[in-house]
């Protein structure tokens, strides 16, 4: 296993707030085995704005106490096995959220303000089971008008996977602009990339605008693929045929623990 | 007359509901959806423009803000239509995404509520598309309200459901009795299965017409350029419509 995806990956401490992206923006599924070796569980998972093979695997492996998403699935391959056999056993606490939620939730934490307001919600058991969020008036409104409060949401760590990265630290995302939001929010970013370039990706005004300033940025490491099965944008496609072979595997707790056991490769 | 697959009456349908849209958005894993909107777009060609956003497309996707760009354009009220579909519907069209039996530990989880609970709201055309149509799925009550058919007075809601489309048939959504009405039957289908297959009370008209079908032109349209469209972001979907036409044909 690299050794810089593992002392990145011992940065993760039990119960940490870890803010993961949607399975097409960049997920750095590099980063998963490397966090189930370290073993730092009871985490909290948020999904921005969804989750998918990287949430399915660390429920899998024990190491996480809470998932807040909008959904969880693995797209094509269908539903993610060793979620829906948590939820069903009741083994992890869920925050079941809608989309904007979490962008907005981000958004606050970017803005350093305690919370957003947002349309929609009301009337929905989402919202019904959501005790930290809050229903006020549209003080604006004179009267009337309920508004949705979503507080803000400040994770530990932030993970993501994205094309390159240069020398200093800064990682280019491209219109991948949810990746920026998590990184604003968080208190640490750890991002794994195809490649490091030579030159500084701020000094050609062609990459500097889809670029994340290092100071958002904890800690880069090199991993070709490191998104497989996964795709990433502008670089390869999805392996559906591997996440079908997970799906499979992962039915069971006996199927999930050999898939793992096995050789990752791309 | 020339023979019309059931997928091409869903895709012209949808094409049909969605006369009139500027800016449409598809979620993932939606061919039909999507192929609806792009028959629209041609269609409109050269009348109108029609922008059309499919999640997860690189082709037929113009957002550069990230995944809350889609979220934004509904909230400023440039989204015209999205779909929706749901593990069950209700006769109230309120949809459920979550799962069966009492949540959070439900005994079947379904992925989640998505963007639903907010685009329902705000996107004035939503059409909820189900190819299964049985009492499992159309169901009285749904065990989880991930977006509500209807608000009460007060409440933000320039969005809101239109129609309900299946692979038997097409609902009206009418927000103010509430409830649905059955519009058409598609061919080789009729009222009585569909009273049989749906597990909510709804209105049926005295004569239930046929759902219309693609002229030679649109059809044309249909399984060219579209079929084609369709292909850089659901090719086994096309793979497997350009199959049976071929069959068709033979």
């Amino acid at each position: 296993m690299n050794a810089d995806l593992r002392a990145m990956a011992s940065r993760i401490r039990p119960g940490m707030r870890v803010a993961l992206p949607v399975d097409y923006a960049g997920v750095s599924m590099a980063m998963t085995r490397p966090m189930i070796a370290h073993g730092a569980g009871d985490l909290h998972l948020i999904c921005v704005p969804t989750g998918g093979l990287q949430v399915d695997q660390l429920v899998g492996a024990g190491l996480v106490r809470t998932v807040e998403t909008s959904a969880v699935s693995l797209g094509e391959a269908g539903g993610a096995p060793r979620f829906n056999q948590a939820v069903k056993d009741g083994t992890i606490r869920l925050r079941d959220a809608t989309c904007p939620a979490i962008h907005a939730g981000l958004m606050a934490a970017q803005k350093g303000s305690p919370f957003m307001p947002m349309r929609g919600l009301i009337g929905t058991d989402v919202l019904r089971h959501r005790d930290d969020w809050q229903v006020i008036d549209n003080p604006f409104a004179g009267g009337g008008d309920p508004v949705v409060l979503i507080p803000a949401i400040h994770p530990d760590v932030a993970i993501f996977h994205a094309p390159m990265a240069d020398r200093s630290g800064n990682v280019w995302i491209g219109r991948r602009r949810e990746l920026a939001a998590m990184a604003y929010a968080s208190a640490e970013t750890l991002v794994t990339v195809e490649r490091i370039v030579e030159h500084n990706l701020l000094a050609d005004e062609a990459t500097a605008a889809g670029t994340l300033p290092a100071l958002y940025v904890t800690a880069v490491a090199e991993a070709p693929r490191g998104a497989w099965p996964y795709g990433l944008w502008g670089e390869y496609a999805t392996d559906t045929d591997e996440l079908l072979r997970y799906a499979r595997a992962a039915r069971t707790a006996e199927g999930f623990a050999k898939y793992m056991a096995g050789e990752a490769s791309a | 007359m020339t023979a019309i697959l059931p997928r091409e009456t869903l895709i012209f349908t949808i094409a049909r509901l969605l006369d009139g849209v500027k800016l449409v958005a598809v979620g993932a894993a939606s061919p039909v959806p999507a192929a609806g909107a792009m028959l629209r777009r041609a269609l409109d060609d050269g009348r109108r423009t029609v922008r059309l956003s499919v999640l997860g497309s690189v082709e037929h996707n113009f957002f550069t803000n990230g995944s809350a760009e889609l979220f934004d354009c509904a909230g400023q009220g440039r989204l015209d239509a999205f779909f929706l579909g749901g593990g069950q519907i209700d006769g109230q069209a309120n949809v459920n995404l979550v799962g069966v039996g009492d949540y959070p530990q439900t005994q079947v989880r379904w992925p989640g509520s998505f963007g639903s609970a907010y685009l329902y709201f705000t996107v004035p055309k939503v059409i909820l598309f189900r190819e299964e149509h049985t009492p499992r799925v159309l169901v009285e009550k749904v065990d989880f309200i991930s977006a509500p058919g209807v608000s009460p007075p007060g409440v933000y809601r320039p969005g809101g459901p239109v129609a309900l489309l299946t692979s038997k048939g097409l609902f009206r959504f009418d927000s103010g009795r509430p409830g649905f009405t059955l519009e058409s039957v598609h061919p080789g289908h009729d009222a009585a299965e569909i009273a049989a297959a749906t597990g909510f009370a709804y209105e049926t008209p005295a004569i239930v017409p046929e759902t219309p079908l693609p002229d030679p032109a649109t059809l044309t349209l249909l399984r060219g350029r579209v079929l084609d469209e369709l292909a850089e972001t659901y090719p086994a979907f096309a793979a497997e419509w350009r199959r049976d036409l071929a069959a068709l044909a033979a």
